[in-house]
């Protein structure tokens, strides 16, 4: 708790959902859409403004639904969250199942606005409700032996139609060091907008690691596991090549198919321009200590 | 017969219909990308999409002989429309990528030499020119038997494209394997011993 990040982005820099309707209607319908959108963007990248609802919550990626973007909101009401238990195990003082009610009524809910860059070169801003991934790892109790954290995402075939297709290995799983888990900018989210967060966004409970590509952010957490060993993630099992444990935001790090280097903004229509991708996805101040002494080349 | 029957009707349409009808989807999708028909990210939408016709295109174009030897459906006067609309729709797909899409100079040549899917996405580009600039009756006398020669270039399109787009898909994805599963098929009806079936 005695480290809690502060947010230098106050209430005050979100836009309320209304005003970023309006925008969009006004530059969905106005002939002079080109300038619009252009000021709209221009506007953006100085104030860092959230992503309004809709974007957030149609543009996916949660292959466990389908590989199309609108797949999960179109497939994802099918997912069953409510009751809904994490498995804490592992290097632990008090391994067991936490029941997500029981979570939520001993953690402090509060707003985080944070960039969200995709490995695919786009990115977001979402105003995510959750509370520190820190202080569910303390109620567990973490060993002293621990290193590592994995996560796993809950595998449904039943209301999930996109794992009949072997596009992963499922069920999903991801893996941070213990002190990326532990950093106070590391969270679980619950919500969006002050909303329940929804199922495909990763209801009910999801990882938010701002300053790593979205991958690594997994969704619909059943499993948290404390190890010693840096646990398997699912992408670099399927193409270690391009995938790798870190998957830190990195502008100067390629992907082998596509440039790192630019991102495009959701949000700013078909005559919007990319803009250039901050290192840790501008976190550096807060996490690149984390890495002091390391080849961000070698751990991508 | 049905064929006796489609060819007919096939007759019937005139070749700028087959141009109207195919160009709609254009339009139609440039249309909602401005209006916000294609969802938050429009401009990966449209390019996606002016790709994947452009290769249904190509898949239609190779149809064509297939059909007529082994079918007796005669569309053999449709082709010519249908290989520049997919050379049309290959163009307005590289404008989106590259006056949308990318936008920097710099990256769009980085991308098309260090970028293999890029590469293969450009090489079928190219290779589409001299067919497109000998789709014409005047080209189709000049060359003679040669032209039959250099259009068969278009099974190579075929092929890149499909690589192209199983290239760029992330994890295994089944839909442009089947692109390349449906092009092998239609190039293995060419091979002659297959060919001459219908013959004997």
């Amino acid at each position: 708790m005695a480290h809690r990040w502060i947010n230098t982005l106050s209430d005050t820099d979100v836009t309320p959902e209304v005003a970023f309707l309006n925008r969009r209607q006004m530059i969905a319908g106005a002939a002079a859409g080109v300038g619009l959108s252009l000021m709209a963007q221009r506007a953006r990248a100085e104030t860092l403004e959230p992503n309004n609802w809709d974007d957030i919550t149609t543009y996916n990626n949660y292959y466990e639904f389908g590989t199309d973007k609108g797949d999960p909101a179109r497939n994802a009401r099918t997912l069953t969250t409510k009751p809904w238990s994490v498995t804490i195990d592992g290097l632990v003082d008090r391994p067991g199942d936490y029941a997500f009610d029981e979570i939520m009524a001993k953690m402090t809910i509060e707003e985080r606005l944070y960039r969200f860059r995709c490995v695919e070169a786009w990115s977001m801003v979402v105003p995510w409700n959750g509370f520190e991934l820190a202080d569910l790892l303390e109620l567990a109790g973490v060993q002293s032996g621990a290193k590592y954290v994995a996560f796993e995402t809950v595998l449904r075939p039943d209301e999930m139609p996109g794992v009949r297709y072997p596009v992963l290995d499922w069920p999903y799983v991801e893996g941070l060091r213990l002190d990326e888990a532990l950093h106070p900018l590391t969270i679980m989210a619950t919500g969006i907008y002050g909303r329940d967060i929804p199922n495909q966004n990763g209801a009910p409970l999801r990882l938010v690691v701002p300053w790593k590509y979205g991958f690594k952010s997994i969704k619909s957490v059943v499993r948290i596991t404390l190890t010693d060993k840096e646990p398997p993630t699912s992408w670099n099992k399927a193409n270690a090549g391009e995938y790798g444990f870190y998957s830190n935001v990195n502008p100067e790090v390629s992907h082998p198919r596509w440039s790192q280097a630019t991102e495009r903004q959701i949000g700013g229509g078909l005559f919007s321009s990319r803009v250039p991708t901050l290192m840790f996805n501008g976190y550096g101040d807060e996490v690149a200590g984390l890495y002091a002494g390391m080849d961000l080349k070698k751990n991508f | 017969m049905v064929q006796d029957r489609i060819n007919v009707l096939a007759r019937r349409v005139p070749v700028w219909a087959v141009w109207l009808l195919a160009l709609a989807p254009a339009v139609w999708t440039f249309y909602l990308g401005l209006t916000g028909g294609l969802g938050a990210e429009p401009i990966k939408a449209l390019e996606r999409e002016l790709g994947e016709i452009a290769l249904q295109l190509v898949i239609l174009g190779l149809c064509i002989t297939p059909l007529r030897r082994h079918l007796g459906v005669n569309l053999i006067r449709f082709r010519r429309a249908v290989g520049l609309l997919a050379f049309s729709y290959v163009c307005l797909h590289l404008l989106v990528w590259l006056v949308l899409d990318v936008q920097i100079l710099a990256q769009i040549w980085a991308d098309i030499v260090k970028r293999p899917y890029v590469t293969v996405g450009f090489s079928a580009f190219l290779l589409m020119i001299p067919l497109a600039l000998t789709s014409n009756d005047l080209s189709l006398r000049r060359l003679g038997p040669r032209w039959r020669q250099l259009h068969k270039l278009t099974y190579g399109v075929a092929v890149l494209g499909a690589v192209h787009f199983i290239w760029l898909s992330k994890g295994f994805q089944i839909e442009p394997l089947i692109y390349l599963a449906v092009i092998l098929g239609l190039l293995v009806l060419r091979w002659r011993p297959l060919a001459r079936i219908r013959s004997a």
